[in-house]
């Protein structure tokens, strides 16, 4: 990936739901996007629903597991797992899964402002120097990095959209409010979903 | 005579059970090898039995089915990703726990969280099976599959000391 070196010191801060919004409008091929619990998942709903979206309404940590499993379930397609850096602090393991796994079709976006801002902004790992992407390489992910801006940013979705991955990039956010909140009906955010994937007719 | 993880393995198969995902056990580990040994079966190990469930999940939703491979320590881990996953969307996960902390048990600690685990289904309203004889292993793996399947709703099977022998000082 481009920049490979960059560290998250040198990682611009950027708007999370216009980063959201910028992948979104990426999504040609019915791609998936599992979206992990908390703002993150909360933008994603606001950037306009997909029936090819999962929100999660819990079970914090296993955004990328699931995606890895929808990945490996359905190869010809390419699945997003969009998380945040307190909830992959949780389940870092996974990590090591996918690179082991080598799963081509998934790419991991880790949404990170350093706050469980959910909470009331107490600060996570990340937030007092945890590096996410480099954890990601030590696991075995070559094809980690951070996004240095907007511009780059959409490049690797490009690369992530194009090649065989897996693949992780790492994006500092800022800590503005979500723009909406899911529904909170799981069977049918589970239902849509499957019919979205074309599971369900 | 066929063993019970022949059984296992090859009910599994004709469930079209294909992805497995485990945290390895001494007890599972002819299971695990066969499944390996079988190229049928998606097999791999995962660094948390948490982890093994999400990805049997999310495989469920984009439609293959799985299984997640645990003892009994491993399922003291996940109370919270079954019921805010699992139970709530709806999706049949199907979880093998070998049974440790029982029956010539020489670790207190698994005896102990061994306890929590019946209860904890009980409490969650979770369909779940002792497998405990060799006669009734197919049967028993079987319906609670299709009843999973059918009812989309996770289901539980505890491997028995009884059945398998399980491990001993």
């Amino acid at each position: 990936m481009n920049n490979a070196a960059t560290t998250r010191d040198q990682a611009k801060v950027m708007g999370r739901f216009d980063i959201t919004k910028r992948l979104v409008a990426k999504l040609q091929h019915d791609e998936a996007v599992i979206g992990g619990i908390g703002h993150t998942n909360w933008d994603l709903w606001a950037s306009g629903r997909r029936p090819q979206n999962f929100y999660m309404l819990g079970s914090m940590g296993l955004a990328v597991p699931i995606a890895m499993g929808v990945a490996l379930a359905q190869p010809d397609r390419k699945v997003f797992a969009l998380e945040g850096d307190g909830s992959i602090l949780m389940q870092l393991g996974c990590l090591a899964t996918v690179a082991n796994q080598k799963v081509r079709n998934l790419a991991i976006i880790i949404m990170d402002n350093g706050i469980y801002q959910i909470t009331g902004g107490q600060p996570t790992a990340t937030g007092m120097g945890t590096d996410v992407v480099a954890i990601a390489r030590g696991a075995g992910l070559a094809n980690a990095a951070w996004a240095t801006d907007e511009a780059h940013f959409e490049a690797l979705m490009d690369q992530a959209l194009t090649e065989p991955g897996p693949f992780l990039v790492g994006v500092r956010t800022d800590e503005q409010k979500p723009y909406g909140q899911t529904e909170r009906d799981p069977p049918q955010l589970r239902d849509r979903f499957m019919r979205g994937l074309g599971v369900k007719k | 005579m066929t063993t019970w993880w022949e059984i296992v393995r090859d009910v599994l198969k004709r469930n079209e059970v294909k992805l497995i995902t485990y945290v390895p056990d001494n007890v599972l580990n002819p299971l695990i090898k066969a499944i390996h040994a079988d190229p049928y079966f998606h097999a791999f190990v995962t660094a948390r039995e948490e982890e093994a469930l999400g990805i049997v999940a999310g495989a469920w939703m984009g439609g293959m089915r799985g299984i997640v491979l645990m003892q009994t320590s491993g399922f003291a881990t996940l109370p919270n990703a079954i019921a805010s996953l699992a139970l709530p969307y709806q999706i049949p996960v199907l979880m093998m726990v070998s049974e440790r902390g029982t029956l010539g048990e020489f670790n207190v600690g698994q005896a102990t969280v061994a306890r929590t685990m019946r209860p904890v289904l009980d409490a969650m309203g979770m369909e779940h099976h002792t497998m405990s004889r060799l006669d009734e292993a197919e049967f028993i793996l079987d319906r609670t599959i299709r009843q999973a399947v059918t009812t989309q709703q996770p289901a539980c099977l505890i491997l028995s000391p009884l059945l398998t022998g399980g491990k001993a000082p």
